[in-house]
């Protein structure tokens, strides 16, 4: 088999730090007290839920010394947040779904004013029909926010992308909000090893802000902030936000770079996976990444030169990465976990790849897969079929020009 | 003991009988014994005496499988009403049945035989329900259930679930102790027939 170059596996590492149970909310939970976050606004809702109530515990036990705003809504939780970031303070919040749509107005403006929030998002589906289960459409409808958005893929990386996260949006050169996402249920509710980090070392690798190093609301030096941009100004501090999002590229590659450097945990834009040989290759985000990487390992036993790409960060999104890394491919297939209705393609991550790759001259048989929405679930043996399809497209050179959806219920009923 | 690299272990139970919490001990267990384990419940809307299901897989190496557990080697009953069909799904034909009732073993498989149901390699059988009541004074079996299951596959060792379970109740010590009298009465009293 081929030399495989990818991140080094777990049991690679070295094994100084114990590793212990938890869930993806623990970890959202033991990363948010390690990176003594001042202030953590939230409303309950699931399945985030465990991650306030883990933090009010800490609170409470004296782990974490924070300000807990218990607030009457989203809407009211991410406005206190953004102001807390406006005072200097490290600022958190968590939520879901329709929680995240309540939200969404102060999500434009925690990024218009450049405050450095962090929030983890337990993705979830979106009402009607009400469903509190897996999938990413609530994470795909903020994707135009200006938000840096980092998708987990385990315990281990939530805990991982929070603390960088830390890091990344309170960086002077980004100042960018940043979200991390934990697959609902299926990582905020799963019980895996996580290694956690002492807190000693992540307030050194994401040291808290100097106060006073750039205007904040301060009583003493009092500043306005969120003042009216008329058309003589607007569109000068939209287009700084764009620039800030790909200056945002260098930071997050360093902290990456350097998380591998201090813990051994070495973090990109994207992850490929048996990438150098692939004939075919399903491109992914998030918990779905590792079942693709499942069914890689199960075609790679039969001989089929399968490969897997996890896009890690998705706001930056890592055009230049993934251009190269698919450029040697036969055909290729995106797994989208959210519709975007009525697009050129249904799948909002097939579209961006799509682009990624036409607007660099490289044409490849496409296929774009949906599957796994509400909680509907996506089992190894659906991927190999994907990859199936895939063989298909290479063989014939032809794209299909429709999404295809996956895993839907039969006229008699049953899942097919 | 099975001797394969993974086990996949899937419980049934009803809200209230801690099926959930049962099948994150185990993982925390198995994880303190330097494995790799992914535990996860089926969530649906949470009632208490609705059916349960939880998964458990553990490994040498690090899990990639998300998916819920079809084939499971081990099935874990917690509640002796559950519909054989159902806790019966897939188990693997060498697989075993770790299964709480007042049941003796030949009424269990004469009970899988009326229902046309394969039997399985192994059954444990233990009266869970009785320990359950005898120490902690309520019909929540998970922890004896464990212990049985302990004793009938080995997948991890007894001690590691005693630590996991002081973990648990570390506010409570009162009930971890009568917690762990009890898993010791379900370690010993668990009945295992290969046939």
């Amino acid at each position: 088999m081929a030399v495989v170059k990818e991140k080094p596996r777990e049991e690679q590492l070295p094994t100084r730090r114990r590793k212990i149970a938890a869930t993806g909310s623990d970890a959202a939970a033991y990363a948010v007290r390690d990176a003594d976050v001042d202030v953590v606004a939230v409303y309950p809702i699931t399945p985030q839920a465990p991650i306030a109530e883990n933090i009010a515990q800490m609170i409470a036990d004296g782990e974490l010394d924070a300000e807990l705003i218990h607030v009457e809504s989203e809407h009211s939780a991410m406005s206190a947040a953004v102001a807390a970031a406006a005072t200097g303070a490290r600022s958190f919040t968590a939520t879901s779904s329709q929680g995240l749509e309540l939200m969404h107005e102060i999500l434009y403006i925690a990024s218009g004013l450049r405050q450095p929030v962090v929030m983890a998002l337990a993705t979830r589906a979106l009402s009607a029909p009400i469903n509190i289960w897996n999938d990413y459409a609530d994470a795909m409808a903020m994707r135009d926010t200006s938000w840096i958005m980092i998708f987990s893929e385990n315990v281990q990386e939530v805990y991982d992308n929070l603390v960088q996260a830390f890091r990344i949006a309170e960086h002077p050169d980004v100042l960018l909000p940043v979200v991390v996402t934990l697959d609902g249920y299926i990582l905020s509710h799963t019980t895996e090893a996580l290694e956690p980090l002492d807190r000693e070392e992540v307030l050194s690798f994401a040291p808290k802000r100097p106060r006073g190093y750039r205007p904040v609301l301060d009583p003493d030096h009092p500043v306005t902030i969120g003042v009216l941009g008329a058309p003589n100004w607007y569109q000068e501090v939209k287009v700084q936000q764009a620039l800030a999002m790909r200056e945002s590229r260098r930071v997050i590659e360093e902290t990456g770079k350097e998380f591998g450097k201090r813990y051994g945990r070495e973090y990109g834009f994207i992850e490929p996976y048996y990438m150098d040989d692939a004939e075919v290759a399903i491109v992914t985000l998030g918990a779905t990444s590792s079942l693709v990487k499942a069914a890689v390992n199960r075609l790679r036993e039969q001989g089929v030169k399968a490969g897997m790409v996890k896009i890690r960060v998705f706001r930056p999104f890592p055009a230049e990465e993934l251009a190269k890394v698919l450029e040697n491919v036969n055909a290729l297939g995106v797994l989208d976990r959210a519709v975007s209705f009525g697009g050129a393609l249904e799948g909002p991550l097939a579209m961006e790849v799509l682009s990624t790759l036409a607007v660099r001259g490289i044409t490849k048989p496409f296929i774009s897969f949906i599957h796994g929405l509400g909680g509907r679930d996506i089992f190894v043996k659906d991927v190999v079929e994907m990859y199936q399809k895939l063989l298909e497209a290479a063989k014939s050179g032809k794209s299909v020009t429709r999404t295809l959806f996956y895993g839907v219920r039969s006229r008699r009923g049953h899942i097919i | 003991m099975l001797d394969v690299p993974r086990v996949e272990i899937r419980f049934h139970g009803r809200g209230g009988q801690g099926a959930v919490t049962a099948a994150k001990v185990l993982a925390s267990a198995a994880v303190d014994e330097g494995k790799y384990a992914l535990a996860f419940p089926e969530y649906g809307a949470e009632r208490r005496g609705a059916p349960v299901l939880a998964f458990t897989r553990i490994d040498e190496k690090p899990i990639l499988e998300r998916e819920p557990i079809l084939e499971p080697d081990i099935v874990v009953v917690f509640d002796p009403s559950l519909e054989p069909e159902i806790y019966m799904r897939g188990l693997k034909p060498n697989g075993m049945l770790v299964i709480n009732t007042k049941k003796t073993v030949d009424q269990v498989v004469k009970l899988l035989e009326e229902h046309g149901l394969q039997k399985p390699r192994c059954i444990a059988r233990i009266d869970a329900t009785d320990i359950a009541l005898k120490h902690l004074r309520a019909p929540i079996v998970n922890t004896s259930m464990l212990a049985a299951l302990v004793r009938a596959a080995k997948v991890v060792r007894l001690e590691t679930l005693e630590e996991n379970i002081r973990k648990v109740f570390a506010e409570r010590p009162h009930i971890a102790e009568a917690n762990i009298k009890a898993m010791e009465e379900a370690y010993n009293s668990t009945e295992v027939v290969c046939l």
